[in-house]
């Protein structure tokens, strides 16, 4: 257990070198180590869905992940997502349907959805079903799920129609 | 609309969806929960848990721990008692209530699988942990009480033999000549209930960190709690310190739902070490010992019957009911509040007269149990109309009929229920109107009929109910709890013309924080905006019993009206003396002193603030503004403002394999002035969900040992989004007339009747097959045993 080993990624655009101990799971590693508590600890052992981050684009489980799996790996969490304003739609569409009651479930939900979000860039519709059974591994105890359907819903067609429309224009 | 609020400004922000101004930080990968902040010098703890329901611990050896690399302090129970003293959860009100001493770390004897027998401090939670594997305990088990129904069997071992039996509780009602109305009445349905013990599963753990200060005597606690201020009490007495010298923060809580209103030993026990070693001590629990030490609850067997007249009238209720509430009754809020309110609530929406009622409360070497959301309103709701039902379906009348001959009667208020509850103005008969145009009723009855024929066999359950808000001092107060049942209001005008609020209630997500900051806009006068929300500080708060029993509107939002009103008027004083007129002529509207006639702006309020605050000099000699009012506020009109609603579940059952499609569920509630309709419907459907995870999932399952079989998230089951349903909320609005706010709570009367709302439509579902389930969770394979199949 005191053997370490130095490791090398980029976490939310910005190279990262670190020194771990091989059982260090990712999302600790992000918390403890680099102080980027937004990911959250529910579960550990992969199936709450609070820990949820991007690696490589796709999402993973925080808690099932070893940070020394990830070298040379691009980590993304709600922190960069935030930062970069990719999700910011999203994020307002939380905010005023409250798909959002303590908070603590929130980040993982949100980069869950970017996923969705991403993986259908030319969907016209995807139903509530596809909603749901996308964010079927995210646990939310607060909210029972419906506000977070509609706001993912609600970004879902007007990201469409944002296409549609530059589309039109070009 | 809601009716106007008197002293309110016309254009008011109660009764408007406004959004909610802490969650953007939340949404921000910004929200600050007790496990995200550091502290210098901070050490991280870790429990030894029994791996026997009950035993006695016969050695305990900390050598081989201590050596560990990166431990810091190793101790057992009576290390830990140096500092903590033990503590015993009884009310005095509950007459004969009986529970042990209760220590932090066990000493000798362990009396649940989980609890903790040794801590140990190291520089990381992974050392604290690795440093577990070191301990060695040798325990001598005892036989393990664990089926309540033969706890109080003579044959049965006592698990504290100085309490002489395992009866912590019992109550009757009785209003005479119960017998005699169930011998002469035209029907008498009886059924027996079980409910599964179940428990909160916050995704945020319990976590804690301590710190003490010798230099000053002081405590501070970064607690994820719902009752701040009851905490401090708490450490301050069990630790011997000043009241004055213990501090507890609740910052960003992730979840509560009634799991973190109670005292739990390993957090005393880090509480204690810090104090010990005089270093933050920070300890989360991990999802095991959320399963194993959060408070279960919920579980109950009951049996009950209905006594109903030719029309299909009710005459009177019978109830037995036995619950299993674990070795200690938890501190201080007592474990025998849930079967209490069983015995209070059932029936509570109908109108009849005569009703005969026994609880027993019994320990047993499982988890100990305590209040979660709606407390007992499940097993009552469930109770009540899974017999209504079976009345109606005896009769061969409607379900919607036979409630609406038997609900009290919109214009019987105030009422007092069979069982002594005061209700004060309920509108059940105009909910249930509303429920069934919603719903469509008679529509959803005839495609019910259409697709049995087709062999789809779904089914649809209404639960009417009633939930227990606005406590007054008689939940806990009177039974010698110091647990508040009033709360407070601090407003600051700043030199800006914003105003700073501190309130007593908390925020858990429900929204507190939007709800106080639109009182408080709207009773003064400013934008939303203007208006920031602190929570959750006992240094900076007011003195107030937090956030339970559906209370922080009802009570903590009128607080925040009243202290909005002083301010006003104090605001227009100085605004008077500034423009040397009658305050009577002013108003404050949108941050500007008004004319109160033509509506002429006058005076903006960051001029008179400014004045007030930086230039007294230039008002006359006898006039001092006074720009921070507090005001408190405790209801006292009656023990409870109970509110009203109704539900409907509309479902499919497969009867080939018991797997049950939510497909649809309708709520129709009545919390009267309703603040924030989003928030208040969100409240709702969480609530909803909550209760049908109870119905068809949820349950901690032991075996005759008392070994807790399923404490993984894979295992014990929770609702996820791909099984829940749509939900329409519904509302009707009868202000109580014990605030000038006419709020009431809205928190868990989702969690009520959903569970029966889902029985009652599975029943219906099975009819054809003559197949009925009164056994939660309703598993598939507990349907197919139904349906014979199995």
């Amino acid at each position: 257990m005191s053997q370490t080993i130095s490791l090398t990624l980029q976490v939310n655009r910005q190279s990262v070198t670190k020194t771990v101990e091989p059982r260090t799971h990712l999302i600790d590693f992000l918390r403890n180590d680099l102080a980027l508590t937004g990911s959250h600890i529910g579960c550990e052992h992969g199936v709450c869905g609070a820990c949820t981050v991007l690696v490589d684009g796709e999402i993973v489980r925080g808690c099932l992940t070893l940070a020394c799996q990830l070298e040379g790996a691009q980590v993304e969490t709600i922190e960069g997502l935030t930062e970069s304003g990719a999700i910011a739609d999203l994020q307002a569409a939380f905010l005023q349907r409250n798909a959002l009651q303590c908070g603590y479930c929130t980040p993982g939900m949100l980069v869950c959805a970017t996923e969705l979000l991403q993986d259908r860039p030319s969907a016209t519709q995807v139903s509530r079903t596809e909603i749901r059974e996308h964010i079927s591994g995210n646990y939310c105890r607060c909210t029972g799920y419906e506000a977070i359907v509609d706001a993912i819903e609600e970004t879902l067609k007007s990201r469409h129609a944002t296409k549609v429309f530059a589309k039109e224009v070009a | 609309m809601n009716a106007p609020v008197p002293g309110l400004a016309p254009r008011t922000l109660i009764g408007t969806d406004v959004v909610r101004p802490n969650a953007k930080r939340l949404l921000a990968g910004r929200g600050a929960y007790v496990d995200d902040k550091r502290h210098p010098r901070e050490l991280h703890a870790a429990f030894a848990r029994s791996p026997h329901a009950h035993a006695r611990i016969v050695r305990i050896d900390l050598s081989n721990a201590r050596k560990s690399p990166g431990v810091f302090w190793c101790g057992a129970g009576a290390d830990v008692a140096k500092a903590v003293s033990p503590w015993v959860g009884v009310l005095s009100h509950f007459k004969g209530m009986k529970s042990a001493p209760q220590h932090a770390v066990a000493i000798d004897h362990a009396t649940w699988q989980g609890e903790a027998v040794a801590v140990i401090v190291a520089q990381t939670r992974a050392q604290a942990e690795d440093a577990l594997a070191l301990v060695e305990v040798d325990y001598e088990p005892l036989p393990a009480v664990t089926d309540m129904r033969t706890a109080l069997d003579p044959a049965t071992p006592v698990i504290h033999p100085a309490l002489g039996d395992n009866l912590a509780f019992t109550r009757g009602v009785d209003t005479g000549g119960v017998p005699e109305v169930f011998a002469k009445a035209h029907l008498v349905v009886e059924e027996t209930f079980s409910f599964g013990r179940h428990t909160g599963v916050c995704l945020e753990p319990r976590a804690i960190t301590a710190d003490f200060n010798p230099a000053e005597q002081q405590l501070t606690v970064w607690l994820n709690n719902q009752a701040p201020h009851m905490m401090r009490d708490i450490f301050a007495k069990h630790l011997e310190i000043p009241e004055a010298h213990v501090r507890v923060i609740a910052p960003d809580v992730g979840g509560s739902f009634g799991i973190k209103v109670h005292v739990y030993p390993d957090e005393m026990a880090i509480v204690g070490v810090a104090k010990l070693l005089a270093r933050p001590i920070r300890y989360v629990a991990d999802r095991l010992e959320s399963f194993a030490t959060d408070i279960h609850a919920r579980e109950h067997f009951v049996k009950a019957r209905l006594a109903v007249d030719q029309d299909g009238g009710f005459l009177a209720f019978e109830l037995d009911d036995l619950t299993g509430i674990g070795p200690y009754s938890v501190y201080p809020r007592t474990s025998a509040v849930e079967g209490n309110q069983v015995v209070n609530l059932t029936g509570g929406p109908y109108d009849f007269k005569h009703y005969l009622a026994n609880l027993r409360v019994v320990f047993q070497n499982k988890t100990p149990t305590c209040q979660y959301r709606a407390v007992g309103h499940p097993i009552a709701v469930a109770v009540t109309e899974g017999l209504v039902d079976l009345a109606a379906q005896k009769l061969g009348m409607d379900a919607a009929e036979i409630r609406r001959r038997n609900l009290i009667a919109d214009d019987k208020y105030p009422f007092t229920s069979a069982s002594g509850m005061k209700f004060e103005g309920l509108s059940h008969q105009a909910c249930l109107t509303k429920l069934l145009k919603l719903m469509d009723y008679d529509a959803l009855r005839a495609e019910q009929r259409a697709l049995r024929a087709q062999g789809i066999h779904r089914g649809i359950g209404l639960a009417a109910l009633i939930e227990v808000t606005n406590p007054s001092a008689a939940f806990y107060g009177v039974g010698g709890a110091r647990i508040s049942s009033q709360d407070g209001c601090t407003l600051r005008l700043e030199p800006t013309g914003w105003v700073t609020a501190l309130t007593g209630v908390t925020e858990q997500g429900q929204g507190t924080e939007a709800m106080i900051g639109q009182v408080v806009a709207s009773t003064v006068g400013v934008p939303m905006e203007h208006v920031r929300v602190i929570t959750g500080d006992t240094d900076t708060t007011p003195y107030g019993g937090g956030t339970w029993a559906s209370r922080g509107a009802g009570i903590g939002g009128e607080a925040a009206l009243q202290a909005g009103l002083t301010l006003k008027a104090n605001i227009l004083a100085l605004a008077a003396v500034i423009l040397t007129c009658d305050a009577a002529s002013l108003d404050l509207r949108a941050s500007q002193i008004v004319d109160l006639q033509t509506g002429e702006a006058l005076l903006s309020l960051a001029e008179a603030a400014r004045i007030g605050q930086y230039r007294p000099d230039t008002l006359p000699r006898h006039f001092q503004p006074e720009l921070t009012v507090s005001r408190q506020y405790g209801q006292r009109d009656y023990p409870f403002i109970f509110t009203n609603g109704i539900q409907a579940s509309y479902l499919e059952v497969d009867v080939e394999t018991g797997f049950v499609k939510l497909l649809k569920h309708w709520m129709v509630e009545d919390c009267g002035t309703i603040i924030n309709p989003q928030l208040v419907d969100e409240q709702l459907r969480g609530g909803i969900v909550q209760g049908i995870g109870g119905a068809l999932f949820e349950e901690c399952l032991y075996d005759e040992t008392g070994q807790l079989l399923n404490a993984t998230m894979a295992d014990y089951l929770v609702p996820m989004a791909a099984e829940m349903p749509d939900m329409v909320i519904g509302h009707v609005e009868t202000p109580t007339k014990s605030s000038v706010l006419g709020a009431k709570g809205a928190g868990e009367a989702g969690t009520a009747g959903a569970p029966a709302a889902v029985m009652n439509a599975l029943n219906d579902a099975l009819l054809p097959f003559a197949a009925r389930v009164t056994e939660q969770p309703f598993t598939p394979e507990k349907i197919l045993r139904a349906l014979g199949h199995v």
